[in-house]
């Protein structure tokens, strides 16, 4: 089996700054969640940019196929349109763009770009409001400016909206817990396992053992100084919760 | 003729302004309008002569230097033709779908065969103002040059030169529920002048939507000098929409002038995507109390398009409240001038006046400049001003093409949503949907 993603000593910097990703190696095939753990500064957010092709980052070596291609050579909107998706640790809010709109925008932006056929605004608003209905999302919030006002649950209900909704091959969801609730741990965990399928992975960034109590990883990566320095089984998480990250950052220098 | 012997001799600087002097000279005399207008044509022409074309130490006029940008002064138009009349059936097509009643000015002459005149509503009136002038007791007589006080020279020059353009009057209490639209559209293959001017006249308690649009060909140097004068009765409602869509080399000077009485709801947008150099002056005298003014405006630019928008508020009576509210999208080497004075006499206390000017550059080498003025003499006043000038925002960009929208197609929806705010305050649904479309439209044919 192909793997679905393969990052090869990736290395990253800030555009004339900072090296951050320092020889980066991480496969992850067809179906599988991996969970990232890591302190913080280690490099996380900025693996997830350096991904989705956020600018102000330059890749200085190494590659990341993706479903056959060099992800890297692609725009962020055609990576997107590939089937990857991140799930961002702060998502930005929109003024004057209803969400309802950049929903739509956003689906048949990539419907287009796959030669598929565009989602008319019926066939969209159905499913949108459907899934909504999941995720405790109202008409409401589905007028208002994506994320303007929107409380920090609600903005990660609204990211797990837009990858339940664009359906991508990959996703890499930040923090997905932070800021949640209880209740919306479970209301958005729920949302991330309904995707789960043979072809679709994941790639959980988390500080939080519990979150990996409803999204039970098959793979757990310790993150330190930009790159992998240790991986387990879904007890590492465990481990991690008791050690701390201590005995990790001298094996990173 | 008796007319004074016309001023002629001063001495004027270049060669537009001695064109136009030769201009007014050959047409005085077969220009519309009795002895009275003559005299206030001759009048206008003394002021325009004596100031000459506005220049940069003109005040109002400080980053639209005519003299530097109108080299020279076109022949005034001939009246149109079958073949301009033609040409003009297809003007307007921005809110052609919408079933307004289209009036319909071509080479700055009205023509009816082209306009919709059949069942008026009661208590619409229209007619030409050439027609009009002619008339000593119509609505002109009345009215004309003596809305709002100016010694503007490029409004003293449309008075020497108007030619034709339109009179629309609604009678006390008339709600004329279908919007009157003035389609000006200049036809020629050469470089022509026109001076139009429009009469509206909404009596107490009446109510006029009115859309202009103001359209030409590409790549001729015309020029359109134009201006509607404007009364607003007692609790009269009164909304224009101005659409200047001029070809890409034409010069477009647009004066307002409009004086609203007590209780009465004023709303004015101008929508600008056309044109090389375009002036939008508009002063406002708020003559009764507690008026409501409301004054959007949207300038999408590129390549080396200059747009002016001036406006005066001038707040004379208790309780008004003026909120204005300007976006500029410029792209290429574009300008866009905002200047925006607000005047509280001491009579008009608690008078609420807000100004906001938005600017947003797409490149580096467009340019926006702004220049708010207060002039307050009462004491119990709210009055504000902002104004902000940036660029698109890169992180919200970068969220929305991780989404699968293509740079182009994010910076548009981000730059919709930026003049949507103007947009969505104009009460015409249909004509909030038009614009939406032109901005749209806009946006996707940039380079
Ligand atoms: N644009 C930037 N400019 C300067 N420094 C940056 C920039 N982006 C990231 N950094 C730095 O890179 C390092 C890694 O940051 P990153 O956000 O990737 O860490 P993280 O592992 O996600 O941390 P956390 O767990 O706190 O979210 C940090 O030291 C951060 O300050
Ligand atoms: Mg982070």
């Amino acid at each position: 089996m192909a793997p679905l993603l393969e990052i090869k000593d990736l290395h990253a910097e800030i555009a004339g700054g900072r090296k951050i990703i320092n020889g980066m190696n991480l496969t992850i095939n067809p179906g599988e969640v991996h969970a990232i753990m890591g302190p913080n500064g280690a490099g996380k957010s900025t693996l997830s940019y350096v991904l989705s092709g956020k600018p102000g980052y330059e890749i200085t070596g190494g590659e990341v196929i993706f479903r056959g291609v060099n992800l890297l050579d692609l725009s962020p909107d055609e990576r997107a349109a590939h089937g990857l998706f991140l799930c961002f640790q702060y998502p930005l809010e929109i003024p004057g763009v209803s969400n309802m709109a950049f929903l739509h925008t956003a689906v048949n932006s990539q419907r287009k770009k796959r030669g598929e056929v565009e989602l008319t605004s019926p066939e969209l608003v159905r499913k949108v409001r459907e899934l909504g209905k999941t995720l405790g999302i109202d008409a409401d919030m589905l007028k208002r400016p994506v994320n303007v006002g929107f409380s920090g649950g609600e903005k990660k209900r609204n990211e797990t909206l837009q990858m339940m909704l664009l359906e991508p091959y990959f996703c890499v969801l930040d923090e997905a817990d932070s800021g949640l609730d209880i209740d919306a741990l479970k209301v958005v965990s729920n949302g991330v396992n309904a995707l789960r399928s043979p072809e679709r992975s994941m790639l959980v960034i988390t500080h939080y053992q519990r979150l990996l109590d409803y999204i039970v990883p098959d793979v757990v990566h310790v993150f330190n100084a930009g790159r992998i320095v240790h991986t387990g089984g879904k007890e590492l998480a465990l481990e991690l919760e008791a050690t701390g990250y201590a005995q990790y950052q001298s094996e990173a220098a | 003729m008796a007319a004074p012997a016309p001023a002629l001799v001063r001495p004027m600087k270049t060669g537009a302004e001695l064109a136009l002097a030769e201009t007014f000279a050959a047409v005085r005399a077969s220009l519309p309008g009795g002895p009275d207008v003559a005299a206030q044509r001759t009048a206008a022409f003394d002021t325009f002569a004596d100031a000459g074309l506005p220049h940069r130490r003109v005040e109002s006029w400080k980053y639209t230097d005519l003299r530097a940008l109108m080299r020279d002064a076109k022949p005034l138009a001939p009246l149109p033709d079958a073949d301009a009349k033609a040409k003009a059936v297809a003007a307007g097509s921005l809110f052609s779908t919408l079933g307004f009643r289209r009036l319909v000015v071509v080479n700055g002459t009205f023509v009816p065969e082209l306009s919709d005149l059949a069942d008026l509503e009661p208590g619409l009136t229209i007619a030409s103002m050439a027609d009009a002038l002619a008339d000593p007791t119509g609505l002109p007589a009345s009215y004309l040059g003596r809305t709002v006080a100016s010694s503007d020279a490029v409004l003293a020059l449309n008075t020497a030169l108007m030619g034709d353009g339109v009179v629309v009057h609604v009678a006390a209490g008339a709600a004329v529920t279908r919007p009157v639209e003035l389609v000006f559209v200049t036809t020629a293959e050469t470089p022509v002048a026109a001076f139009t001017r429009s009469l509206v006249v909404v009596e107490d308690g009446a109510r006029l939507s009115l859309v202009e649009s103001h359209e030409g060909p590409a790549g001729i140097a015309y020029q359109v000098n134009t201006a509607l004068e404007l009364v607003v009765g007692a609790g009269a409602t009164f909304e224009r929409v101005k659409v200047t869509t001029e070809g890409s080399d034409a010069v477009h000077l647009a004066t307002m002038l409009a004086k609203v009485a007590a209780d009465a709801s004023f709303s004015n947008t101008f929508f600008t995507t056309g044109g090389a150099v375009v002036r939008n002056q508009l002063l406002l005298h708020l003559a009764g109390e507690s008026v409501k003014a409301h004054m959007g405006g949207v300038s999408l630019l590129a390549g080396k398009q200059h747009a002016d928008t001036m406006l005066s508020v001038d707040h004379a009576a208790p309780a008004g409240e003026s909120r204005e509210s300007f976006r500029a999208v410029l792209d290429g080497a574009s300008q866009d001038i905002f200047q925006g004075k607000i005047a509280v006499r001491q009579a008009a206390q608690k008078t609420d006046a807000r100004m906001l000017s938005r600017a947003l550059l797409l490149t580096e080498t467009a340019e926006s400049c702004n220049k708010p003025e207060l002039e307050i003499f009462a004491d119990d006043v709210q009055c504000g001003h902002g104004c902000t000038t940036g660029t698109l925002d890169q992180q919200i960009k970068f969220y929305l093409m991780a989404r699968g929208i293509p740079a182009k197609e994010a910076e548009a929806l981000l730059i919709q949503a930026f003049v949507g705010e103007v947009i969505d305050a104009i009460g015409e649904e249909g004509i909030r949907t038009a614009l939406a479309e032109a901005t749209r439209a806009w946006l996707l044919g940039r380079e």
